[in-house]
Parts: C-alpha cells; structure tokens; sequence
C-alpha cells in the first residue's frame, strides 16, 4: 500500500510529457490536465486518510539514511491535499477565462509545478527537497512568465534571479550540513545533530541560519519578501493564486526545519531560529498591513495582503509550541485559500477595469460580494475562517510566548489597518465609478472564486474537527519518534 | 590544497555576487553562474579532499574517497545548466521587448 506514496509525484510527471505532444489540441488538454488535477485531489484525500502513523517509501528499495526516501506523515498529506484542492480550483479558473489560451504550454507547466510541490512536500531527504524545490521553480518561472508582455517578463528575470541566488543558498548549507554531519536525510539528521560534539556546534548554526534564510526567501519573511510583490501583481492571476501555495511551501520546510531536524531542543541550536523568525514575523505582519494601506493597485493590494498572512502564520509558527503549531496550521489552509480567492477576484476586475485604485467603469455586484467576502476573511472578521485562525493564534500564544501582549496588540492593530486598506480599495473600486458599464462575468469564473468561499466557509462550520485533527498532527511533529523509527532509524 | 580551495570558492563568490549586483542582464547571469561554480566546488570539498583516491569499489585501492558529494555536485550542475538556460531566453525576451537590459522596473509601472 505504501507504494502509493510516489504517484502524487510520478502522475503528473507522466501526464505532463504527453500534454507537451497534445500543443496543438487544446480541448485534449484541458480535458487531460483537468482530469489529472482532480485525480491528484482524490488520491490526496486517500493518502490522508491514511496517514496516522508516518509512512515510508524507499526509492530503489535502499534502506533509510542511504537512499532517498519519501515520507507520508499528517502534515505532508494535510499539505498534500491544500495543493490538489487548490490546484483543481484554480485551474477551472484558468480555462473558463482562457488564460491557458495566451500561451504555449500552461497544462504541463502546471502539471510539472504539482508535480515540484508534491516531490516537496513528501521527500523526506534534504537534497531531494532542494531538486523538488527547483522543479517547481523552473515550472513556475515558466508559468509566471505565461502570456509574456514587456513587464512581467522583466519581473520573472528578477523573480528567477532572486531565486536562483536562494538555490545558491541553499546548496552552501546542504554542503555544511553534510560536512559536519555526513548525511541528508532528515530523520537522521534529527538523531545526528542532537548528538554532535560541541566543537561543530559553531558550524551547524552556521548552516542553521543559512538554512532558514533559504525558507524565509521562499516564504517571504521580511526582509527577504522583495521579490513577492513584484512577483504576484505581474504574474498572471490564475497564476498568482496558485503561487498562494509557494509561500507555504517555505513555511512547510520551516516547520519541519524548527520540529524535526533542528529542534530548540537540540543543544547546538537552541531557540536560535525561533529568536530570528519572531521578529522577521512581526516585521513581516506589520510591512503587509501598512503596504495594503498604501497599494497603488489592486494586484500589488492582493500580494501585500498575502505578505501580511505569512506574518501572521509565521507568528505561530515561530512560538514553536504544539498548540500554536495547530493554530498556526488552520491558519495556514485559512491564509492559502484566501489568498487564492483575493487573486481570482483580481484578475476578474482588472480585466474589466485599470488596475489602478481610482475611479473607473462600473463593475458587476457578484464581483464586489465576492471581493467583500474575501476581504473579510483576509481581514480577519467574522464570520469567515480568518476570525476562527487570527482567535486560534491569539489564545495559543498567551501560554506560549513570553511576548504576547505585543503580539496581541501587533496582530490585532493590523487587523484594523488592513481593513481600512481594503475598505479604501472596495470604496474605490465600486463606488467611485463612471456612467459607463463592464463585460458581464463569466458564471464559469465566478463559480470558482464561489467555490473558494465555499472552502472558507466549510473550514469555519467544520473548524472543530479541523483543529482536533490538526492538533494530533501537531503533537506529531513536537514529538517526531514515529516520523524518525518510520525511516528505520532510533531515536537516542 | 584546503586553501587553495577555500581561496578559489571565496574569489569566485565574491566575483559572483558583485556581478549579481550590476544590474544588467548580462553581467547578472554571468554572475550567477559563477556563484554555482562556488557552490560546485564547496559541495565537492564537503565530502572531504582527498586526492587520488577512487570513489567506487577497486581491489586494489587502499582507501576511498567520499562518492556522495560528487552525485551532489553532479546534479547541481545540471540543474544550475537548465536554470542558465531559462534566465538567458527570458533575458533575451525582456531585451526584445524593452529594449534594454536593465533588470530594475520602470518606475512608475511596476503593477
């Protein structure tokens, strides 16, 4: 059965190859890409059902710590299953407004960009993590740059570039890290680190930090979130949705980074990285807020907004306890959803109207209820999952940070400033209108952004089994015994 | 032979990041790839230098190399190969389609 675990990966690598020869039948590949989304999504839901206890897959059957394996536990199926649900979404999108029409090959880039995200979220060796990392870059460079134009071409060179200076990154801590320990696997470089001799304490920190730097870029961590804004508003909307998944993927390796092969616990580390990511968090809450109030666009409004979720994951995160890591989870389906959502929304008015917050043509209701809903749930109102996330958070850090006065105050000042920014931008964009009217909305696209807010909506009725759920996975990840014996190795 | 190495990683970084810096295409590429070529060689001295020992099983071999870091650097290259390719084509097409190279945006229309 544990066979399973490689076709979240191996079927959209087979399914993209054959999209590449279908160029020049569009119908035979939405249908073909569409179909391998959904099935995507139903395997997905099979693996989580099966993931209580971690799971392992061995590639070319070699024993743990020497070959490369790919490790089923709660949090990658939970990931596992917000990428197809996410993917399938936003890929109805895509076709029903023809923005897969504009270029060459934008079903099997999007088949190679799951494929890159799934390979992530399961591999369970920290080199395979960085060739899975830049498998769905390379699909995402080739995705932000879809439809081309004079602009997003020059953001997609800063884009790649930034990235490629990460990869960079990323290899000189995996080169530390395998000097000083002599192995990539993260279940044994758990056992590894916490039994290193003092005298490679200094080096390991080293690559520590060098490490988190690498995730804080992918995440978006002020002060490396320069690339998101310029990144997202340029991109195309589908496009930009999608890439809601692409910060989480920083905050996925993160956690895993902070729960299992660095642990505070270990005596090389300490609470070094929780002491950086608090403040880079907080700075990254407050630099989204205040970008939302100042947003020239709404497609810069949206990637500003996305900044300000990651700070407030990021804050639950960085607490680094299992009840804010559950908090931290909801919040992260909350934030990827919603993220999604505000980016349709985007694409469907600036195709209508300029993108620029002043006064323009009239635009449909259905439009302006679904830029409000999801504006309430960015915002953090009730009734939608962001009251139920930022609440989640709140409570769990009042046990578990010895700051958490300023982290109340911070998150809920910038609740209120983000909804001055988006009262200002929803008063603009549909009110302060001209006589003259806009194309009605495709009943295809508006149902996909519905179903988004349908999403929300269940995770906010069905937020109770939820957060039990999540916290099972949680404790999971704050005691990693099984995670670790499940790659055949012992704990000490 | 550990500073020789250290020496040439060190250069070749720094020469790789000023040029990074330069905000052309041109010398931004050339940059970058002479930052993979740092990393190429600090993966390879990870495992240990070790000259003139085979990585894989001889029978006449009195002692062994770490083979691991060369797979690494192996598949670093390739993938820092088909990154050069795609920021160069990009490149190309930002140039023709600007007509210029500066990697900054325009001020003003940066959506």
């Amino acid at each position: 059965m544990t066979d399973w675990i490689i076709v979240p990966v191996v079927l959209p690598a087979m399914l993209a190859p054959v999209l590449l020869l279908l160029r020049r039948h569009l119908p035979a590949q939405r249908l073909l890409g569409l179909a391998g989304t959904a099935a995507l999504l139903a395997l997905s839901l099979v693996l989580m059902a099966q993931s209580a206890s971690p799971q392992l897959y061995r590639l070319g059957d070699w024993p743990a710590p020497f070959g490369i394996v790919l490790v089923l536990d709660r949090l990658a199926a939970l990931m596992l299953v917000l990428t197809a649900l996410l993917a399938l979404i936003v890929h109805a999108y895509a076709i029903a407004t023809g923005w897969d029409k504009r270029g060459h090959h934008f079903h099997a880039l999007y088949l190679f960009q799951l494929m890159g995200l799934n390979g992530a979220f399961l591999t369970g060796d920290l080199f395979n993590l960085f060739v899975f990392f830049e498998v769905l870059l390379i699909a995402s460079y080739g995705l932000m740059v879809h439809g081309s134009g004079r602009d997003r071409l020059r953001a997609g060179i800063q884009y790649v570039a930034f990235n490629l200076i990460a990869s960079t990154l990323f290899l000189f801590a995996l080169g530390l890290i395998y000097a000083v320990t002599g192995t990539l696997n993260m279940a044994d470089l758990s056992v590894k680190i916490a039994a290193l001799p003092p005298g490679d304490h200094a080096l390991i920190r080293v690559a520590a930090v060098m490490l988190i730097g690498v995730f804080a870029i992918k995440g978006a961590l002020v002060p490396l979130q320069f690339w998101l804004p310029g990144t997202y508003a340029n991109a195309p909307g589908p496009v930009a949705a999608l890439f809601a998944i692409m910060t989480k993927v920083g905050a996925y390796a993160i956690l895993r980074t902070i729960t299992l092969i660095l642990p505070a616990s270990t005596p090389a580390i300490g609470p070094l990285l929780t002491d950086l990511l608090l403040p880079a968090a907080a700075l990254t809450l407050l630099a989204g807020a205040i970008g939302t109030l100042g947003a020239a666009t709404l497609p810069r409004l949206a990637a500003l907004a996305a900044i300000a979720s990651i700070g407030t994951l990021f804050i639950a995160l960085a607490a680094n306890t299992a009840e804010t890591t559950a908090a931290g989870l909801y919040y992260l389906i909350h934030s990827t959803l919603a993220t999604a959502a505000i980016f349709l929304i985007a694409d469907q008015i600036t195709a209508r109207r300029s993108a620029t917050l002043a006064a323009g043509p009239r635009l449909s209701g259905m439009h302006a209820a679904l830029f409000f809903a999801t504006a309430i749930a960015l915002a953090g109102l009730p009734p939608l999952s962001g009251f139920i996330g930022k609440l989640l958070v709140l409570d769990s850090l009042r046990d578990s940070a010895a700051l958490w006065p300023t982290l109340w105050a911070l998150i809920l000042t910038t609740s209120f400033l983000m909804i001055l920014g988006f009262a200002r931008a929803g008063s603009t964009l549909f009110w302060n209108t001209t006589g003259e009217t806009t194309a009605k909305p495709e009943p295809a696209a508006l149902a996909a952004i519905i179903a988004l807010v349908a999403l929300l909506l269940a995770l906010t009725a069905f937020a109770g089994p939820v957060t039990d759920w999540l916290a099972l996975t949680a404790k999971d990840l704050h005691t990693p015994t099984a995670y670790i014996a499940a790659n055949g190795l012992e704990t000490p | 032979m550990e500073i020789l190495i250290a020496f040439a990683i060190g250069l070749l970084a720094a020469c790789g990041l000023y040029l990074v810096l330069r905000q052309r295409t041109f010398p931004l590429i050339v940059g970058l790839s002479l930052l993979s070529y740092a990393v190429n060689l600090f993966l390879f001295a990870s495992g240990r230098l070790a000259p003139g020992l085979p990585p894989i099983i001889s029978k006449t071999a009195a002692a062994y190399t770490d083979p691991l870091p060369q797979a690494l650097v192996l598949t670093a290259i390739v993938i820092s190969f088909g990154m050069t390719a795609v920021i160069v084509l990009m490149a190309l097409g930002a140039w023709l389609t600007a007509g210029h190279d500066r990697t900054d945006m325009p001020k003003g229309d940066d959506a």
